[in-house]
């Protein structure tokens, strides 16, 4: 990003738009004062009241509740900003508990940290951010790794410790509908400066098109859901089934008592907060992990965790949740060619059918990227990828973890309408997510952690 | 949830009382002095006299005796463990038990042992039982404030050892995620190779993200760190590091006075 003017006056609210790649992030990180000499370089002025930006004078919330957390109990991690900067004991005793009563968070200072939901994580971040006292509290993306009671939850923490405190608000997000009440402003940036600026009404009105070509989340313009050709057979016999089927992990039962099928053309979207157990569901189908109880059987071959790892390659494909989880290889398109030629090695004299591969680069955007490395793609075609890896080998079955997961609206469509062929093909899908968008665009049928 | 009239104390103090609540540093001092009395000689008196006090102290640290065994079982594994070995192989002297190839069991061989397998305990012990009521915070603390280690230091360390615990839970996912791209079923050496890369990178990302979270909370800013709760220093962590003394002291005394002092280092 290059030639930006932008003025934030003292206690203005801020949502800041604009597609991957056009700098927000970046933008905050130099506002928060961490962007290192070594992360890119930098031109023209830059203040943050009057003063070129320094450690701790701005609060900084990101993303991943998960590698925010400094300390192992709740009261040392809200302490730990105050400390930073000098703030004597008997104050820091008062702004602890303030902080935490602010974002709402209502637990013992000697709490462990690592017991927090997510969203507590979240709001436990805002919280060490809150007891500093910035002046201007910048959040990147804060609720985009949350389940919906999570968002709604950090949302209304941020919104009522601005509200009280008075500070300025800048706070990075593609899912408009989200902040469009709490923000009295909307930024949209582009590589090359603003693209648009001004009271969120009339932002969406003149450029909410704009926008939602962009890939962000505007209100009213949400992708639509594509057509089913084929709506599922009810009664086509079931690929996988489970009867009273258990799942844990590490020993620790998490879900019993689960009957389930997976029919051919069929989507099964497995639903439920954080930690119901869905992921250990999925795994589990997938035959990534041992059921802890009850039947499971996969294509009449008994349960898919004893099967041999290229046993399930045609038959049960697993995306994860982070695509990085699941990358191999140096470039792209060694990793989408890896599952072809594990499955070539098991046939006799068998030589790996790549044409489907590179078919699936061409469809999924990715052919241009094809020598590029997976750990360097934006997060958008990262999942891309990863779901490309698991189509490879055309599996008949294909189990989904948050496939949708803190996507642009253009990515989400993408996968949306890749879904919808697949099921159109005949294949099995079982997602497991809580983006309810998703659910009402394909599912055949729903089963709920509850 | 409601946010509003929050009782939490504004209290930040652990609450641990008694010896096992003494500062983490009065502990790791402790066990130092008693390994430091314990080294230079070799001989069988002061490994008894130490080991005997420390049985006899034991229960003031009111540790349940599950945790307790649970934690020193691999204490009391090694321990004889390494007395055989010393039997079999230690310096040969008086009358000959045995021979086999290059173990031969003597007169020697078997105090040399029976001293080791004293000598394991006495120092080991100690170091295990108070390492088991540490609090990894509260030795930061101590680290930090009463031994005047600098802070970037100390807290960099406390923060990096949550992710290994993170990372503990990646290694597992990145496994799973191998089974299910094909790859689950090769040997040992291809799945440390083939995980290692995948979980450096993930550990990377985690690692810069919680710098960069700490540094925006003003980690490293020109200002002279407070700290919300004060390490103590006080009567009760003196009578630890006085109590672990005396225990090498007396060791120490009663090898010297019976004549032990140095018997198997000559």
């Amino acid at each position: 990003m290059r030639g930006l003017d932008l003025a934030i006056e003292p206690g203005e609210r801020v949502l800041l738009l604009g597609a991957s790649g056009s700098g927000k992030s970046t933008l905050l990180r130099a506002l928060a004062g961490v962007l290192g000499d070594d992360e890119g370089e930098q031109s023209g002025r830059l203040t943050l009241g009057g003063a070129p930006p320094a450690l701790g004078r701005a609060g900084l919330v990101l993303q991943d509740p998960d590698s925010q957390v400094v300390l192992a109990r709740v009261g040392d991690d809200v302490a730990f900003g105050a400390e930073n900067l000098g703030v004597p004991r008997e104050e820091i005793a008062r702004r602890v508990p303030a902080a935490l009563a602010a974002v709402g968070l209502d637990v013992a200072l000697d709490r462990s940290t690592e017991a927090l939901s997510g969203g507590q994580r979240q709001r436990l971040a805002l919280a060490g951010a809150l007891a500093m006292r910035p002046g201007v509290l910048l959040l990147d993306e804060p609720t985009a790794n949350l389940d919906p009671a999570g968002v709604v939850e950090v949302r209304d923490a941020v919104a009522r410790a601005v509200a009280a405190s008075g500070a300025t608000l800048v706070v990075v997000e593609h899912r408009v509908a989200v902040w469009a009440e709490v923000v009295d402003r909307i930024v949209v940036l582009s590589p090359r400066g603003l693209l648009a600026d001004g009271p969120p009404a009339r932002v969406l009105a003149a450029q909410g098109a704009e926008l939602a070509a962009r890939g962000i989340w505007v209100p009213g313009r949400e992708p639509a859901a594509p057509e089913r050709r084929r709506p599922a057979d009810p009664a086509a016999p079931a690929l996988v089934s489970a009867r009273g089927l258990a799942v844990g992990r590490e020993g620790v039962t998490v879900r019993a008592g689960l009957d389930l099928d997976v029919r051919p053309g069929s989507l099964l979207a497995v639903t439920g907060a954080n930690g119901s157990g869905k992921s250990t569901l999925a795994q589990t189908l997938g035959g990534l992990r041992a059921p802890a109880g009850g039947n499971l059987d996969a294509f009449g071959r008994g349960s898919p965790h004893r099967w041999r790892s290229r046993e399930l390659l045609p038959r049960l494909g697993s995306v994860f949740q982070n695509p990085e989880h699941q990358f191999l290889r140096r470039t792209v398109r060694e990793e989408i060619e890896l599952g072809p030629r594990e499955l070539a090695r098991g046939r006799r004299g068998g030589e790996p059918r790549l044409a489907a591969a590179q078919e699936l680069l061409v469809r999924l955007r990715l052919a241009p990227l094809a020598r590029a490395n997976p750990f360097t793609l934006s997060g958008g075609e990262q999942r891309r990828l990863s779901v490309a890896t698991a189509l490879a080998t055309a599996p008949e079955v294909l189990v989904l973890d948050e496939p949708t997961f803190g996507q642009d609206a253009n990515t989400w469509a993408e996968l949306v309408a890749l879904c919808a062929e697949l099921l159109d093909e005949g294949r099995a899908i079982v997602a497991a997510t809580h983006d309810a968008d998703f659910v009402a665009a394909l599912a055949d049928r729903r089963l709920e952690l509850a | 949830m409601s946010g509003h009239g929050v009782t939490a104390p504004a209290r930040l103090e652990s609450p641990a009382a008694g010896i096992a609540g003494a500062a983490p540093v009065a502990k790791l001092l402790g066990a130092l002095l008693i390994a430091l009395a314990l080294v230079p000689s070799l001989d069988p008196v002061s490994s008894a006299v130490a080991l005997g006090l420390e049985l006899a102290l034991l229960p003031l640290l009111r540790i349940p005796p599950g945790r307790l065994l649970r934690r020193i079982a691999p204490l009391l594994v090694a321990a004889p463990l390494a007395g055989v070995t010393i039997a079999l192989y230690g310096r040969t002297s008086g009358e000959v038990y045995a021979r086999f190839l290059l173990a031969v069991i003597s007169d020697g061989s078997l105090a040399l042992a029976g001293t080791t397998v004293l000598r394991v305990l006495a120092i080991a012990l100690p170091a295990l039982v108070l390492a088991l009521t540490i609090d990894t915070t509260e030795l930061a603390d101590g680290l930090a404030q009463t031994l005047r280690l600098p802070a970037r230091f100390v807290l960099g360390a406390l923060a990096g050892l949550r992710l290994v615990g993170l990372t503990m839970e990646d290694r597992r996912t990145i496994a799973r995620a191998r089974r299910a791209r094909g790859v689950g079923d090769r040997g040992i050496v291809g799945r440390v190779l083939g995980t290692g890369f995948t979980l450096l990178v993930v550990a990377l990302r985690r690692g810069t993200t919680l710098a960069t979270a700490m540094e925006a909370r003003g980690f490293g800013a020109d200002v002279p760190r407070t700290w919300a709760r004060p390490a103590r220093f006080g009567v009760r962590e003196w009578l630890v590091v006085a109590g672990c003394a005396a225990i090498g002291a007396l060791a120490l005394t009663a090898a010297i006075v019976t004549g032990f002092w140095g018997w198997g280092v000559r």
